[in-house]
């Protein structure tokens, strides 16, 4: 490894430490927080850069680790380190974080100091969850995590937001206490906390079902998975547009990291025995939910729809693995789906927050997420018109943008667990066509249909550059997604191989 | 050779991303410099490409450019496959895509949007390219929707038009429920065959003739025929086949040059190509033939009588389009795919001669479309007249035009073929001669014939379409369009006369060797070329055939019913006016889809939001465990009366419990 710097550690507690000093510089001088925030989100970016650089695909093992004790008495370490499954996320995050910084600058008039705060402590809080590899940790970073979203979303938020922030905490928390539950017990029966530890520890199947029942609790309700996902159009409608950003691209994505991390891995004969129930209720969510979003009358609304069917396509992608070992007898050929579960993971992190931000332009402008208030957008915004078709595209799955690159491996790796599996995944290239563009063609397109309409304004350059960055970001990853799947291999591999294995 | 093979593509896709993005900066002429000469470009390499490959005989290309991605051990990879038939189809849409280039100039003359039009026909033409040049079912896919989108922005060109934007709507949507098929056969191809490479699976297709597939339980299905008809599927929808048809007449909602875009050159001919591809794998399965021809002989007659009331004149030449695509899709089930692809070649050039032609009156007519407010136009414009014969003449198979031989030879594939359903097909492409050159003369006397029917001081129509009303004639009579418009009008009714001369090596030499394989029980157009003795022959031959009877009649038909005597026209509408109904409608498709398809969805969607979101999941069992907690609670505070003497007797009962039960229970 070129560096010997605590990556991991620099990456988690830089932007804690600089949310705090955002505090300390305060509002007196918007500009102030705001400076303060975007240096320290970019400097966390670009020192996750390394990550990537300094990466060795060639193995699954952790790498860039750190481990020290931490509470003696119970064997918890602050342990941490990435493999190809958690490195991709930890720069979705800062890659992100950077974009919500840019987006919330001027528009973020009250408590700018504080909102920026909680944005970089909670990109700390959420990288720390992808690099924990001590269940205490994690769990520390995990309900960590609710706390900054927690202030967001009842502090900047819409005018139901104490509804949804309740209905958001409670929802997420509920789910965690039976997680918390699952990992007390496998510290007693294997007197450690490491994640990796649990990954071979020996478990009955009853035990696993328990353990998988309680780890699906917690990681369903944050995918969401149907039929827990109703806090999430809540809580989309109310948060601020960050907000929505942050929770879509990044903390949606930490649901599909725990089934990784955890579910699979430590329960694997659970998991093939349940996942029937998995693959129904992302089949489900792929295609009721589809419905659904088509009827929506709110922006906000209908993107957080569409982000439950998307979701749908990852649990789906990493369940239907179980059926195709079973159908083949050899984990040859089954590692199709949990990648493009994983590359849908990134794609849809890019493209539900570029989704949002387009909403966030519009609301600026407006202050309505009403469709119905809108009509004709591109006579007067040409270039947020074209930036719009272009996300809407990529949300309904276009070849050429990252929304069509794990839809379409999941889709050809569903085909061979069943085809009718295929046949319901595929539903969304109908569904998420019509959603989306029934969404375009009454907001964006069609004669200007009222005078605030008439009034807007295009684009401004801090605006411009945040949908560039995004639509370079969806348009890459769309063409050459070589370089993401390669990262990937080692570890995906390595975590088929050690699925296959039961622990019975 | 590799550099010309990528630059094909490529150029037009440099001409898009300039005049699209750079637009402002490089003005309007700018603009339509960097994309023809995109497309200029890639015309020009395609000759080059067909020398090497065909004049020179140059085996066929084959390789990747760069690796997608690997997943599983399956390189899903971007290359090209370059043999005859990729040739074919470069040099057919290159060269309808330039000509539809130069033409735009004078169309969109005046249009606020000149520069975001030409990037989109480049983009279009270079997602065309990609489609053809594919070497494996990833790219295919690729530029299958990415024709998907550009038709989609192109058709909704006009953005404020509400019309428009509902057209442009429908037709992605129609085009994803096609391409829901297309991508489960996709799916099907890899998980048989794990490869996506076109060469892997063509090689080892035919050990897969006899595996079945179980899609529903105990129903064992020949596994080429799921793949074919999911493929198919797709076909259906690119090129619209009944009841995937329903999104190409609204297409008419763009400006003309796309609609010769998306109807001669680009598009449509994807399905029919892709089954020409696919013809080692369509040959494994009888009954994926018969689908197809079945599929395609209803297409080619149903909607060739909606051709027959329309009277937009575009929409005439639509209706036109899907029933000769259907003859295209008929060849296809025949086996004949060189006749499909021999058809589609020589239906580019007359049917985006028809097309130009057809602007090029609306541009005279000051944006008139209606053929019963036209008439005379002959002797104003002699030019859009003349060349607008020739793509009648060719459309409707006159002796010696180039649709003649294509589609003379159609008809006599299907003849010769012996799978299920080539009888009723046979039967519907023969009507369809006669109902072809019936709605073609209809439109071409109505419009260039008889009395003139428009106003010549007519006031100026300001409908949202009319972007360019005031540009081209001003009021004053009709006159004929400029220079950009007219010679490629020319330059189109020369293939529309000669390009059926090649039939020879075409379809019955060896140009399509190794590349289209048909099984020697269904060669029909090796049966027909047995009795082949030349172009003259051929034509001999055909004169005393029932289509050129057929077509003969049509023509005379209808100039003895709109020109010699137009009461009977009116006769007839009212005497049928059932019929004429259930034209005038479409048969009612469009009001079904819109009530049950679009209509469906709404629904289900509402009730799902509204009943099983808010009212079951929230309702019941979210807000529900929230009150039970909250009720709950309630009772047990109820317990909390803070009484010392209530405390006091509930310890004594535990306690007497408690001993109770060490005492007796244990």
């Amino acid at each position: 490894m070129p560096f010997d710097l605590p990556l991991l550690s620099l990456l988690i507690w830089l932007p804690i430490l600089g949310g705090f000093a955002t505090l300390l510089v305060g509002d007196k001088e918007p500009w102030g927080a705001r400076t303060v925030a975007l240096l320290v989100s970019l400097a966390t970016f670009l020192l996750s850069i390394p990550l990537y650089t300094g990466f060795d695909v060639s193995t699954a093992d952790m790498q860039f680790s750190e481990e020290t004790l931490w509470i003696d008495t119970f064997s918890i370490y602050y342990h941490l380190g990435v493999d190809g499954i958690s490195m991709p996320l930890i720069l979705l995050t800062t890659f992100t974080t950077v974009l919500v910084v840019l987006a919330g600058w001027e528009v973020i008039q009250k408590k700018t100091a504080q909102y920026m705060a909680a944005f970089l402590i909670m990109e700390g809080l959420m990288i720390g969850v992808f690099a924990a590899l001590d269940a205490i940790l994690f769990y520390v970073f995990w309900e960590g995590m609710l706390i900054p979203m927690f202030l967001i979303i009842g502090v900047w938020g819409g005018p139901k937001r104490v509804y949804a922030t309740l209905k958001f905490f409670l929802y997420t928390f509920f789910g965690s206490v039976f997680m918390l539950v699952a990992l007390i017990y496998m510290y007693y029966q294997s007197d450690s906390f490491a994640i990796l530890d649990f990954h071979v520890l020996k478990l009955s199947l009853t035990e696993q079902i328990f353990i998988f029942i309680a780890f699906l609790m917690a990681f369903a309700v944050k995918v969401p998975m149907w039929p827990v996902h109703t806090w999430l159009p809540d809580a989309h409608v109310e948060a601020p547009t960050g907000g929505s950003v942050i929770l879509a691209a990044i903390m949606l994505k930490i649901g599909g990291y725990g089934f990784l991390r955890f579910s699979l891995p430590i329960t694997p004969d659970a998991s093939h025995e349940l996942d029937w129930l998995i693959i129904g209720m992302s089949l489900i969510a792929i295609v009721y939910i589809g419905f659904v979003a088509v009827v929506q009358e709110d922006m906000k609304k209908l993107i957080a729809y569409s982000s439950i069917a998307h979701m749908g396509f990852v649990t789906l992608g990493f369940f239907i693995t179980f059926i195709i070992v079973e159908n083949t007898g050899s984990i040859q050929g089954s590692a199709l789906g949990l990648e493009g579960g994983m590359v849908q993971m990134i794609s849809h992190g890019f493209i539900s927050g570029a989704l949002f931000l387009c909403v966030g332009v519009l609301y600026d402008r407006m202050h309505s997420r009403q469709i119905a208030d809108y009509g004709g957008v591109v006579n007067t915004m040409p270039v947020f018109g074209a930036f719009m078709v272009l996300f809407a595209m990529a949300n309904s799955g276009l070849p050429g943008t990252s929304g069509f690159v794990g839809e379409f491996m999941v889709i050809l790796a569903s085909f061979k667990a069943n085809f009718w599996f295929a046949f319901l995944a595929a539903t969304t290239l109908i569904l998420g066509a019509a959603y989306s563009l029934w969404l375009v063609k009454r907001v964006v397109f069609g004669p200007v249909a009222n005078d605030k309409v008439a009034k807007l304004e295009d684009l401004n350059r801090r605006e411009f550059i945040i949908m560039t960055v995004l639509a370079a970001a969806v348009l890459i990853l769309g063409l050459y997604p070589a370089p993401l799947f390669e990262v990937m291999h080692a570890s995906i591999d390595n975590l088929l191989q050690h699925v296959s294995v039961s622990k019975l | 050779m590799e550099n010309i093979y990528l630059a094909i593509p490529l150029a037009p896709l440099l001409g898009a991303i300039l005049a699209g993005l750079f637009g402002k900066q490089l003005g309007r002429g700018g603009a339509h410099w960097v994309a023809i000469l995109g497309v200029a470009t890639s015309f020009l390499l395609s000759l080059v490409v067909f020398n090497h490959h065909i004049l020179n005989d140059a085996p066929a290309y084959n390789d990747t450019v760069y690796t997608w991605a690997v997943s599983d051990g399956i390189r899903f990879e971007v290359g090209f496959l370059v043999d005859s038939l990729t040739v074919l189809m470069l040099l057919v849409v290159t060269f309808v895509s330039l000509m539809v280039h130069i033409y735009t100039i004078g169309y969109m003359h005046d249009d606020p949007g000149y520069q975001r039009f030409f990037s989109y026909i480049a983009l279009f033409t270079f997602s065309m390219l990609m489609l053809v040049m594919s070497n494996n079912f990833l790219q295919l896919f690729f530029g299958w929707e990415a024709v998907g989108l550009v038709s989609y922005l192109l058709i909704g060109f006009w953005y404020t038009k509400p019309t428009a934007i509902f057209a442009n709507m429908k037709a992605f949507l129609v085009n994803r429920v096609g391409d829901f098929g297309f991508l489960l056969g996709i799916a099907a191809v890899l998980m048989y065959f794990n490869s996506l490479d076109y060469w892997d699976v063509f090689e080892a297709a035919p050990a897969m003739t006899n595996v079945s597939i179980q899609v529903l339980p105990g129903m064992d299905w020949s596994l080429m025929s799921v793949i074919c008809i999911l493929l198919f599927i797709g076909a259906m929808g690119k090129s619209a086949q009944v009841p995937l048809h329903v999104w190409l007449p609204d297409s008419m909602e763009g400006p003309t040059p796309i609609s010769a875009l998306i109807h001669a050159a680009t598009m449509v001919t994807a399905g029919i190509f892709m089954v020409a591809r696919m013809s080692p794998l369509f040959e494994l399965s009888e009954t994926a033939l018969s689908f197809v021809m079945v599929i395609g002989a209803i297409t080619a007659l149903f909607m060739g009588f909606l051709g027959l009331v329309q009277n937009d004149i575009k929409r005439v030449v639509a209706y036109s389009t899907l029933s000769q695509l259907g003859y295209m899709t008929v060849a296809l089930g025949a086996s004949a795919y060189a006749a499909g692809i021999f058809h589609l070649m020589t239906h580019a050039f007359f049917k985006a001669l028809l097309f130009l032609g057809a602007g090029s009156v609306i541009i005279a007519m000051h944006h008139e479309q209606d053929i019963r407010k036209m008439g005379g136009l002959k002797k104003y414009m002699p030019i859009t007249y003349w060349t607008a014969l020739i793509g009648s003449l060719a459309l409707i198979g006159f002796p010696g035009l180039a649709g003649f031989f294509s589609k003379d030879a159609i008809i006599e594939a299907v003849h010769h073929s012996q799978i299920a359903g080539s009888s009723f097909a046979y039967f519907a492409v023969l009507c369809g001669v006669f109902i072809t050159a019936l709605y073609s003369f209809r439109m071409f006397f109505l419009v260039f014939h008889g009395k003139e029917r428009f106003e010549i001081h007519a006031a100026h129509k300001h409908d949202d379409a009319g972007h360019d009303d005031h540009s081209h004639g001003h009021s004053g009579p009709p006159h004929e369009t400029p220079a950009v418009v007219t010679v490629p009008l020319i330059m189109l009714a020369i293939p529309s006369v000669l390009a059926g001369y090649v039939i020879g090596p075409v379809l019955f030499g060896d140009y399509f060797q190794n590349v289209i394989k048909v099984l020697p029980q269904h060669d029909v157009l090796g049966q027909i070329g047995a009795n082949y003795h030349g172009v003259l022959g051929f034509i001999q031959h055909a004169v005393l055939a029932p289509p050129f009877f057929l077509a003969m009649g049509g023509l005379i038909t209808a100039w003895y019913v709109y020109l010699k005597n137009p009461s009977l026209a009116d006769m007839a509408r009212k005497r049928a006016s059932f019929l004429y109904q259930i034209l005038i409608n479409k048969y009612y498709a469009d009001d079904f889809n819109q009530a049950v398809f679009a209509g469906g969805t709404r629904g289900i969607g509402r009730l799902l939001w509204r009943i099983g979101d808010e009212v079951i999941i929230d309702g019941l069992i979210v807000n529900g465990s929230a009150r039970i907690v909250g009720w709950f609670s309630g009772v047990a505070r109820q317990v909390q009366t803070g009484y010392l003497y209530h405390y006091a007797f509930a310890m004594i009962l535990g306690l007497l419990g408690m001993l109770s039960w060490l005492l007796f229970l244990r």
